[in-house]
């Protein structure tokens, strides 16, 4: 694909990114919020396919899109309270906001800005999740059973929370 | 990277059929609104209360268990397509992965939270 | 192939699918009110055309004269969202799976598939985990209580079984190591090849959560009419109606067509063409699932979260164990 085709698509991407983060956090209803939330994720599914992440951009539709955005949409819907209409979200403290994101943004460009940007000469594998999974099971084993655990622990800790209040 | 491009293509066509029904419906179908056909429906009866009644927070806790075993699922994914040259100790080392988080199965089993009353 | 080719020739391919598709749904009504009405020692349809033919053209022509009926308590940009956002994840599976062998037209090799991508699979199951929002969009605009529960009970029911739907086919892929849907197709040249052999045990939990997926009977809960009216799109009427039932077939035929493709050889067989031996697959797939529809009675809803949970995912991660150990014997 021409690389002007895909700058429109990156660009098309980025905008929806962006004007979806916006509502995200200026809308007042906050299942609509969760709605543009799931939008700002799929964007960057979009911009995980133009780096050639197809797995990650996957699995970014699947977990993020697929399910953690539904949990939170459920969380939304079990709790009376927010979900009806009339109840807004309000911040109220927008100035700590603001404090906090101008803090991110600076640490993030401090670091776009030191980082060494390696250009890749060499062309792309062309299975990408095969080496991934290679990876995942040698150089990377500790982490990945150690991702088991955290799960396990984020499982029971949902469970003995969930039962107290039902209880 | 043009594969892409063309399920793109398909997303777009596929929401511009939908949204060309819709128009073209608009254009030939009646309209008589009035209060008592929109009002919502129960049993032709007026609806008491709200929509919006306090669920049981049972779906929660599945929605949260979905979420640990989706990841765990994804986990298995490029696990299976190296699978074939990587042998016995990636199997060990994925039986380990399940065992832990069947554990988990387990406890919410036992704890009766897989149980709906 | 220049870039002009490629983009005309995947337009035209991206047209043709879609039509098919949506051909496909409407006779896939007339298939399923024929087929259960002879299983019920009924005839079925067939007053409009020959064999009743012509009836979901009637229908279609019926629901788009309907008029549009938005209740007073409904969000009404949402309750517009909800049947596109339902019909769209349902239509995109089409886009990945391949409905023949390459075939040469004027001259040009043209692959029958729209876009072969090397994540298929996943690409599949991404988009399968979409058709969520479109129900629980609809219950939770439409400001009644019948589809608030319809859709907080269907999208319940179908991520309980996604992870089981996932892991049914995953015995499939340590076999095959491969996404690419083009490439499982291929290994299952010869009939003793086909995964459905291979994978007896991932087969049968993939169709019984593809049918608890696409919210079919016996797995129909969330619009059991004689407690929750329709479900999720009770409040729904006209077009809009017909877009979840264009949707609900569309995502039949979607599940039928990935497990033709992963079990039963996709596009291969002998004498007649690619393409007919996989609509004739599809045919029986579908067949079946009406079959089961005709035969079962509906689940209890604790009943549905023990298989899901208690048996079918426990047993799908057994699969995949066993399936490894062997593939490495």
């Amino acid at each position: 694909m021409q690389t002007d085709t895909v700058q429109l698509v990156f660009y098309l991407f980025s905008f929806l990114i962006i004007i979806s983060a916006i509502y995200v956090v200026t809308l007042k209803n906050i299942f609509h919020s969760a709605i543009f939330l799931v939008l700002t994720l799929f964007g960057v599914a979009g911009i995980y396919i133009l780096l050639h992440a197809e797995f990650l951009a996957a699995v970014q539709v699947l977990i993020y899109v697929g399910a953690v955005s539904v949990l939170m949409i459920f969380a939304i819907m079990l709790t009376t309270r927010l979900a009806s209409r009339e109840i807004k979200q309000s911040n109220e403290q927008v100035m700590a906001g603001i404090f906090i994101c101008a803090g991110f943004l600076l640490a993030s460009l401090g670091s776009f800005a030191n980082t060494v940007w390696r250009v890749v000469d060499k062309p792309l594998p062309e299975n990408n999740t095969l080496t991934l999974g290679q990876l995942l099971m040698n150089e990377y084993v500790l982490p990945f059973e150690v991702v088991s655990i955290v799960l396990l622990a984020a499982l029971i800790g949902a469970i003995v929370l969930a039962r107290k209040e039902g209880a | 990277m043009s594969e892409y491009l063309a399920v793109l293509v398909f997303l777009g066509v596929g929401i511009g059929m939908v949204l060309f029904t819709f128009f073209l419906a608009r254009l030939i179908r009646p309209a008589h609104p009035y209060k008592a056909k929109n009002q919502s429906y129960e049993s032709a009866e007026k609806p008491i209360g709200d929509a919006w009644v306090q669920f049981n927070n049972r779906f929660y806790i599945f929605a949260l268990m979905f979420v640990v075993f989706d990841v765990e699922a994804v986990f298995l994914f490029p696990w299976a397509v190296a699978f074939g040259q990587l042998g016995l100790y990636a199997l060990i080392e994925m039986v380990i992965f399940i065992a832990v988080l069947l554990f988990g199965l387990l406890y919410a089993w036992k704890k009766g939270v897989l149980k709906w009353v | 192939m220049t870039a002009t080719e490629f983009a005309i020739i995947s337009s035209i391919k991206v047209v043709v699918v879609v039509l098919a598709v949506l051909t496909g749904c409407a006779y896939a009504t007339w298939l399923e009110r024929k087929l259960v009405g002879h299983f019920q020692h009924r005839i079925g349809p067939n007053l409009a055309g020959p064999f009743g033919l012509l009836q979901p053209i009637a229908d279609a022509i019926k629901l788009i004269f309907k008029e549009d009926i938005v209740p007073d308590n409904a969000e009404r940009v949402t309750y517009a969202l909800a049947p596109i956002l339902m019909f769209i994840p349902a239509m995109l599976n089409f886009a990945v799976v391949p409905f023949g062998d390459t075939v040469t037209l004027f001259g040009h090799k043209i692959d029958m598939v729209v876009s072969d991508l090397n994540i298929g699979i996943l690409f599949v199951f991404a988009v399968t985990s979409l058709g969520v929002y479109g129900i629980v969009l609809a219950g939770w605009s439409s400001g009644s209580k019948y589809s608030l529960l319809g859709g907080i009970r269907s999208s319940a029911q179908m991520i309980s079984y996604e992870v089981a739907y996932g892991l049914s086919i995953m015995g499939v892929l340590v076999i095959a190591q491969t996404f690419s849907l083009n490439e499982l197709v291929a290994q299952q040249a010869s009939v003793w090849h086909w995964f459905i052999f291979r994978q007896p045990v991932g087969f049968v939990i993939y169709v019984i959560c593809a049918i608890a997926e696409t919210n079919r009977s016996p797995f129909d809960l969330p619009e059991a009419e004689s407690e929750l009216v329709a479900g999720y799109h009770t409040e729904y009427s006209s077009m809009r109606f017909a877009m979840f039932y264009i949707g609900e077939y569309a995502n039949m035929i979607s599940v039928s067509c990935v497990a033709t493709t992963l079990f039963l050889g996709g596009w291969q067989g002998p004498f007649l063409p690619p393409v007919v031996w996989f609509v004739i697959k599809v045919i029986f797939f579908m067949s079946v699932y009406i079959w089961i529809r005709a035969t079962l009675p509906r689940l209890r809803y604790d009943q549905l979260m023990y298989l899901g949970w208690k048996v079918l995912f426990p047993l799908a991660l057994l699969n995949v164990m066993v399936t490894s150990l062997i593939v490495l014997l």
